[in-house]
């Protein structure tokens, strides 16, 4: 047990724990959560109902779970990686048996009182995985072929599964974010380079198989690309989602037209206004200032959980955090792009913002893995 | 497992400068992030603000009222009434049959509107408002306001309709408005973006048609916000249109509706033409139709049933309708004559029954002939021989040259559909239109309105009245619009000799006042309001040598269709002419037998402005005329206590 290579005798215990909480963190985490009750409040057309007061309620839910979470010693969470990982793959496959249709893509398994995703939960449990795998292993073997090839085939089996549901934001999420935490681990520059460039082939393939027996994307997805290359092509069809988004955004201005005036999501012109595209009501509403304004909260929320990754000198605890970390900001770094034009449409909510149970849920998790890290470093 | 102190600070020191890679380049992106923020929202703002209000804003028409039409005393003859129609949104109702069949036991639905509404349901868009029940009560209106709640998706509407109150008096005049048909939006350059407005209706035939522009008015426009599925949210503001211009006809709508009382029996026509102005106080064309049929969109059996009619209710007969004028044509002969210095009033023309022209023999009306005959004899007993003679001497482009100069032969300047202009035929008319050369007897036969002639009820008025007047009247059917009175059709002087006129005017008195003239039977009493006319029968056959020598001539012996027309023309006042009056009955036989009486009847309406005293008539009419006129009244619309007087 590598915990007892640290001197444990300064771990807060019992209700202590609560005092060594990161409290900025949670502080920043519901100030997130708070613009989003605010927009969902505005969507609805100034009402609690059907969205704001339900996400109160999976906020409220979600910050007992990153409390329970926390209060946890994190070595127990570190042996339970390979257990949560299993579980979560297998939960994965068990959707493509007994999953529920929705919106085009099978995610969900209906558990009764929630609806679970596996793929959101698979993104927190790769990289305890992966943060665990890296704290085990010597650090002269980080960079050799065979412990390299470990971790990418832990990363490529949840990866595979998600892409068959068909869900390319997740996946692009899980290939990002595992590949972000062995960046952090150490592996060799030359890696990533190779896989860079091997990327680079691929979508290089993906638009040579249009169109032939091949073919490695569906058919949405091409679309989806050639809309977001042109969004123009086809304003009333596929790319009314990027175009109605982008004039929302700019529409905003420096100042916005006021809480719960935003005329484009009102009236509906906005798809998805409550869930991935929620940004850009807020955008409308707030103008430049709120849209920087919450992507200044993003960066601080980050900025705490590097500062404690980089004040704790054990491991797993460092790794896990920065894992977490970066996956929150593939969260929101790919949402922005994709509402602000930069990125093709693809599914991606959010974080803390938009409408749903389970991505919030799951971060929640994650956090709590970050506060479990940072109550119980050693000091 | 323990890790060697070594290794475990190297590992630190690695993920702390990968860490700080990681930070540093997150925070870049999050720059990127910004910068594409400020770009869209700061340096493109105005572009996509402005994208944006033309997403949610639209423009919507507003219908004008249309114009008002009213007689000359300002009685309502084309009004709107409010129109109350149910429509249903399907995105609104969820499911459409259940609210169909819960609105059914409110609203009497007629099944053809309500399959027509299904189909429309299933195929439009689902935000699309589909009318279910047009042309309800406002009771019907309360009962659905009153169970919005159980009746999603459904709402009532309120709009204008166009509505003729007395029904078929005007049908011919006024026409009928009906919705924009896609020929309609053809035959325009450009359209008025009213035009395609769901049930928008404009003029299809008539007044309606030819005024459309004055009477349709300007749109009005308001700006609304609209959701993405294209329902109105809100109302930002409006522009007021303008209502349509409101036209008062010359028509006086109780002489007009007395004359379609009186010719309700025949396949007739009649135009009452005031002197002075030319304002036609009358116009009728018999039988007619309900226009209000067209405006709700005429059944299928119903337009059948006129187009099957053998007395065509549908043209305006009165305008459109061109015909032989027969004999009373006689006037533009005889004066054409006397005009052109070829004959003295006094002079005589023997009749022995008929005329030898080219080896042709043209025959008198009176098989026996008249014996000598002058002018006023030829007029008067309306000779055939004596016009045969003058024709020979004066020749068609004379005859013509005042026909026209009488107003036959030309089209009118009337806003109604296809005024006709008839037909006063020249030599080279004939060498055009028929390629044959012009023969005597075509000249012997237009000198009695026969052959080539035609001319309409219209014409035949304006004619009289000119003759009357010795001035060129002409008619006027607009007294004024949106207000402004329209100048008269008094007319100057025609520059003929006054005296030439006179003899004419006294034959036309003695037609209807002398024991011997055509008309005796059908002359008015009272001093006063002494008529001169003109009795016209023409034919629409050629009678056969064999039919004369078997003397099978009487009209009541042939079928229908084959009769002659009968024709009548007077003014009256003789001595001080205030109107003038044109009779037709098709197929009605002889002019004094079948055209007079009515032009008598409808005369004396017109100058005591109501029933005439009995005391104006024959005495030994007078119990016919009184039965007559009870039976009238009770046919009339409007003639309890003039009820249609709204302006």
């Amino acid at each position: 047990m590598s915990y007892l290579e640290y001197n444990v005798k300064h771990t807060p215990s019992g209700l202590r724990k609560v005092l060594y909480l990161n409290w900025g963190l949670t502080l920043l985490l519901t100030a997130v959560a708070g613009v989003g009750f605010l927009m969902l409040y505005s969507v609805a057309g100034g009402s609690f109902t059907p969205w704001a007061e339900p996400q109160m309620k999976r906020y409220a839910f979600g910050l007992a779970v990153m409390f329970a979470v926390a209060v946890v010693p994190i070595w127990f969470w570190r042996n339970m990686s390979v257990l949560a990982y299993t579980v979560s793959v297998l939960l994965l496959i068990a959707v493509e048996l007994f999953g529920v249709q929705g919106k085009g893509a099978q995610r969900w398994i209906d558990l009764g009182f929630l609806r679970l995703q596996p793929s959101e939960l698979v993104k927190i449990t790769l990289v305890m995985l992966l943060a665990a795998y890296y704290d085990w292993l010597p650090m002269n073997r980080t960079s050799r072929p065979l412990w390299v090839a470990l971790p990418v085939i832990a990363i490529l089996v949840p990866v595979a599964l998600v892409l068959r549901q068909p869900d390319l934001g997740t996946s692009i999420l899980l290939v990002a974010g595992g590949g972000l935490l062995m960046f952090i681990a150490g592996v060799h520059w030359a890696y990533f380079a190779a896989v860079i460039g091997a990327g680079a082939a691929l979508v290089t393939a993906i638009f040579k198989s249009r169109g032939t027996d091949w073919q490695i994307l569906e058919n949405y997805q091409y679309r989806r690309i050639d809309t977001f290359l042109d969004p123009g092509s086809d304003p009333l069809g596929a790319g009314y989602h990027i175009t109605q988004s982008k004039i929302a955004l700019g529409s905003g201005g420096w100042t916005g037209r006021g809480f719960m005036q935003g005329t484009q999501s009102r009236l509906n012109f906005l798809p998805e206004k409550h869930t991935d595209f929620i940004f850009t009501t807020l955008a409308e509403e707030f103008g430049f200032v709120g849209a920087v304004s919450l992507l200044l909260l993003y960066a601080l929320i980050l900025l705490f959980c590097i500062a404690s990754a980089l004040g704790n000198k054990d491991r797993f605890s460092s790794l896990l955090t920065l894992g977490v970390a970066a996956t929150f900001f593939l969260f929101f770094a790919v949402n922005m792009s994709m509402v602000m034009g930069l990125a093709p449409v693809v599914g991606v909510p959010l974080p803390l913002v938009s409408y749903g149970g389970s991505a919030m849920l799951i971060l929640m998790l994650g956090f709590g893995l970050v506060q479990s890290a940072h109550i119980h470093r050693p000091r | 497992m323990r890790r060697p102190t070594r290794e475990n600070a190297e590992s630190q020191r690695r993920i702390t400068r990968r860490g700080l890679v990681l930070g540093g380049a997150m925070a870049a992106f999050i720059g990127v992030l910004g910068l594409r923020m400020r770009h869209l929202q700061v340096e493109q703002a105005d572009q996509f603000r402005l994208l944006a209000d033309e997403n949610r804003i639209n423009i919507r028409l507003i219908p004008p009222a249309r114009g008002r039409i009213f007689d000359r005393e300002g009685r309502i003859v084309a009004e709107n009434i409010p129109s109350y129609r149910i429509n249903i949104v399907r995105e609104e109702a969820g499911d459409v049959e259940e609210v169909i069949s819960r609105l059914a036991r409110l609203v009497a639905l007629d099944p053809k509107e309500l399959e027509k509404a299904r189909e429309d349901l299933a195929k439009l868009r689902g935000d699309t408002p589909v009318t279910v029940a047009d042309r309800v009560t406002w009771e019907d209106i309360s009962r659905v306001a009153v169970n919005a709640p159980a009746l999603p998706g459904v709402n009532p509407e309120v709009g204008l309709s166009r509505h003729y109150p007395v029904n078929a008096d005007y049908a011919h005049l006024v026409g009928y408005v009906g919705p924009v048909s896609e020929r309609d939006l053809k035959r325009m350059d450009a359209p008025d973006a009213l035009l395609l407005l769901p049930r928008f209706q404009i003029g299809k035939i008539g007044l309606e048609a030819q005024l459309e522009e004055t009477l349709r008015g300007t749109a009005g426009t308001k700006r609304v916000e609209v959701n993405a599925a294209g329902r109105i949210m809100r109302e930002l503001d409006r522009v007021q249109g303008k209502a349509g211009a409101d036209i008062q006809l010359s028509v006086d709508n109780a002489l007009q509706s007395y004359v379609h009382a009186r010719l309700s029996k025949e396949s007739a026509a009649a135009v009452v033409m005031d002197c002075d102005t030319g304002d036609l106080l009358a116009c009728a064309s018999a039988p007619s139709f309900d226009p209000n049929l067209f405006v709700r969109g005429i059944s299928v059996a119903d337009y059948r049933a006129l187009l099957d009619n053998k007395y065509r209710p549908l043209p305006n007969k009165a305008v459109q309708g061109i015909y032989p004028p027969g004999s009373t044509f006689k006037m533009v002969t005889a004066l054409a004559a006397l005009e052109d210095g070829q004959v003295d009033p006094n002079e005589t023309v023997y009749c022995p029954g008929h005329l030898e022209v080219s080896n042709r023999r043209f025959h008198c009306w009176k098989g026996g002939g008249h014996g000598n005959v002058d002018l006023h004899r030829s007029l008067r007993e309306s000779c055939d021989v004596y016009y045969y003679d003058l024709a020979l001497r004066v020749g068609i482009e004379k005859i013509t040259a005042m026909a026209q100069k009488l107003g036959l032969g030309v089209a009118h300047d009337l806003p109604l559909t296809s005024v006709a202009a008839g037909l006063t035929p020249t030599k080279d008319w004939k060498l055009v239109n028929r390629g044959e050369e012009w023969v005597i007897g075509d000249s012997v036969n237009a000198s009695i309105g026969q052959g080539f002639v035609l001319s309409s009820p219209l014409q035949l008025a304006v004619m009289t009245a000119r003759l009357a007047t010795g001035r060129s009247v002409t008619p006027r059917l607009l007294k004024s619009i949106d207000g402004v009175e329209q100048p008269t059709g008094h007319g100057e002087p025609m520059g003929l000799n006054e005296n030439h006129l006179r003899q004419i005017r006294q034959a036309m008195y003695a037609v209807t006042n002398n024991r011997r003239g055509t008309a005796y039977g059908s002359r008015i009493i009272e001093d006063a309001f002494r008529m001169a006319g003109k009795t016209g029968t023409s034919q629409v056959r050629n009678i056969t040598t064999a039919e004369r020598a078997r003397g099978v001539y009487r009209n009541e012996d042939l079928p229908w269709e084959r009769r002659d027309h009968a024709l009548y023309v007077n003014y009256a006042p003789y001595d001080a002419p205030r109107i003038a009056v044109a009779v037709i009955v098709e197929h009605g036989g002889g002019g004094s037998t079948a055209a007079a009486p009515i032009a008598r009847d409808i005369t004396l309406q017109a100058l005591y402005g109501e029933d005439p005293p009995l005391a104006a008539y024959p005495s030994k009419d007078r119990d016919r005329i009184r039965t007559q006129q009870d039976e009238l009244r009770r046919t009339r619309p409007g003639m309890a206590g003039d009820s249609s007087d709204r302006a």
